[in-house]
């Protein structure tokens, strides 16, 4: 097969749109980060779903809790917002709403993301109401 | 290049799913964008939770009690099947990405085994939810 392409360009390896590669390592980089943290996860919701509000406010305020807890929305977040990205990519093909629900899925994460992480850090620091 | 000149034909199309035998790799890749599809609803969830925690005593205990429902406790269990199956699927795609375990035979086996990781690890956190609310 011929190719066109250029020796300097295949040496860099960055495909025609030159940022491919770091969405790719970034989804699996991510992912490798969230196998700890979610793990660590479950078991901090199986302690929070038997305990009351008061547990929870002092929970989230040790500062171990309340950084992995940050951690882990910033990285899922971010892990997930990808994720489908790529699943709006591959199936949808009418170039406005493709554009649409990639906005809508980059807002939704991002939004849902800053709240969660906003409250987080509102209760570790302030303590409960 | 010539065919290009003439008038279009029909131009063979890529096979669609119901000319497929269905084969076990093909749904374990079928339910890891569905279940990464589930766990992103499940964020948002856990984003309501820190938001509910930041808005006081009753909003969270509001909360806690929409999740306590049989409606909210089925959604936690899917959510955990798909965490626990998202988790086994996805070491196995970055094992694939460091170039091991891509030949047919070990891919139908690591396929088994993430189907069963994930109904052992779903029953043992619902075994520790249900062990601690006794104690």
């Amino acid at each position: 097969m011929v190719s066109y392409r250029t020796p300097l360009s295949r040496a860099r390896g960055l495909g025609a749109a030159k940022h491919g590669v770091g969405h790719w390592i970034g989804e699996r980089v991510s992912a490798v980060a969230l196998v700890p943290l979610t793990l660590w996860l479950v078991w901090a919701v199986v302690r929070l779903s038997r305990g009351d509000y008061d547990f929870a406010v002092e929970w989230i305020s040790q500062p171990l809790n309340a950084t992995l807890m940050v951690l882990l929305v910033v990285v899922s977040f971010s892990h997930m917002c990808a994720g489908l990205r790529v699943i709006v990519e591959d199936y949808i093909h009418v170039a406005l709403n493709k554009a649409a629900l990639l906005i809508l899925n980059l807002f939704v994460c991002g939004l849902a993301g800053a709240l969660a992480v906003f409250s987080i850090l509102k209760v570790a620091f302030g303590g409960g109401a | 290049m010539s065919d290009a000149a003439k008038a279009p034909r029909e131009r063979p199309m890529s096979p669609h799913l119901q000319v497929w035998r269905w084969h076990i790799t093909m749904a374990t890749s079928i339910a890891h964008r569905a279940t990464g599809v589930a766990l992103y609803v499940g964020a948002l969830i856990l984003a309501g939770w820190a938001v509910a925690l930041a808005s006081g005593r009753e909003a969270y205990a509001g909360y806690q009690a929409l999740l306590g429902t049989p409606l909210g406790l089925l959604v936690m269990f899917g959510l955990t099947v798909s965490f626990f199956y998202h988790l086994a699927n996805g070491i196995r795609h970055l094992v694939w990405d460091a170039g091991h375990g891509l030949d047919i035979k070990s891919a139908n086996a690591s396929a088994a085994f993430v189907f069963g990781f994930t109904a052992v690890a779903s029953i043992v956190a619902w075994a520790a939810y249900f062990v601690l609310g006794g104690a």
